[in-house]
């Protein structure tokens, strides 16, 4: 069973209490349509599993198959400095169609971030360092695709939609 | 499969519609060949895709990916072409399968080549192998590892 390298730390997105028995990680590509599918199935499974669960996101951007996925994982960790990596993540899951670079900053926008500072930001290395390593990180983790999860540290190859997923994690917690 | 330790059989396949690579040409670098069953099925693009994003980590060891199935050379160009792949695509075509039998993963029921990585170091000996599930993509993790080891083995020994 393939495990999470590194653990989940300091520099990760998390939602959720630090505490919470349930630990998901999610390797994701913006531009991934398994992603897109997978995003509200992971809100439902929150709003069900609440206090339970704690969930992280890293990247994983195909850049090959999907053009615009690593500029959008960079405009999700800019909107991270302005402390809105969720907002950011939530509507570029919801306008996945269209992440082309106009429009990443009509998102910045929209959500309310400083626009000046986000110009500069996403031009930072440290943030496409940031992505690079979520990357590599999913790669010796064995990620085979997007979206991979990981429960507790541990790999899940099994179905994702909601009550599948839900149930399972249920089994965790009272495991 | 054929066990580490052994000399990986040198072969000569079509690499584009009017080349051809012979295994022994490229001493000096280490090699992955990753075998699958057929070009465009859902599980070996998810695997070749992964690798082409993750070539860049491969290189870092001086290691170079190739792919093969029993596909012919012109499906592997519109394969490799619609895919974006930076890595070559051998047809293992003619006659049918015979490498893929020479490294011991050939499907007889399928006519295909099963799903399985051999890592070579770079004076063409087998240093890791690994079977998949045909219906499970490997990932690059254990291929990493693999090539991680071949260094770590390098440096006790120097």
């Amino acid at each position: 069973m393939n495990q999470l390298k590194p653990a989940v730390g300091s520099k990760d997105h998390i939602l959720g209490k630090n505490t919470a028995p349930l630990e998901l990680v999610e390797y994701g590509d913006y531009q991934c349509p398994h992603c897109g599918h997978a995003y509200p199935i992971i809100k439902k499974v929150q709003r069900s599993l609440g206090a339970d669960l704690k969930f992280v996101f890293r990247n994983f951007p195909l850049s090959e198959m999907h053009p615009d996925a690593f500029n959008a994982a960079v405009a999700a960790e800019a909107a991270g400095l302005q402390q809105k990596f969720w907002d950011m993540h939530d509507i570029i899951f919801e306008n996945q169609q269209k992440l082309d670079m106009i429009n990443l900053f009509l998102y910045a926008k929209t959500i309310g971030l400083d626009l000046e500072r986000f110009k500069n930001d996403i031009q930072k290395n440290t943030l496409i360092i940031k992505v690079e390593q979520d990357f590599e990180s999913g790669v010796k983790s064995g990620v085979n695709g997007t979206p991979s999860f990981f429960i507790n540290g541990k790999k899940y190859n099994g179905d994702w939609e909601e009550d599948v997923f839900t149930q399972y994690l249920r089994t965790k917690l009272s495991g | 499969m054929l066990t580490a330790g052994t000399s990986a059989p040198d072969f000569e396949l079509n690499c584009t519609p009017d080349q051809k690579l012979k295994l022994s040409e490229l001493r000096g670098k280490k090699i992955i060949l990753a075998f699958y069953p057929a070009d465009w099925s859902p599980v070996c693009s998810d695997e070749l895709s992964l690798y082409n994003e993750t070539l860049k980590f491969f290189s870092r060891h001086n290691a170079q990916l190739i792919g093969i199935s029993v596909d012919s050379k012109w499906c592997h160009l519109a394969f490799s072409e619609s895919r974006k792949f930076h890595f070559p695509l051998l047809a293992d075509f003619e006659p049918k399968g015979s490498v893929s039998r020479l490294y011991e993963v050939y499907d007889e029921k399928e006519g295909e080549s099963q799903r399985a990585l051999y890592v070579l170091d770079e004076k063409g000996i087998i240093r890791w192998s690994y079977l998949s599930p045909v219906g499970l993509n490997p990932g690059a993790d254990g291929i990493l590892d693999a090539l991680e080891e071949l260094e770590k083995s390098k440096s006790i020994k120097s």
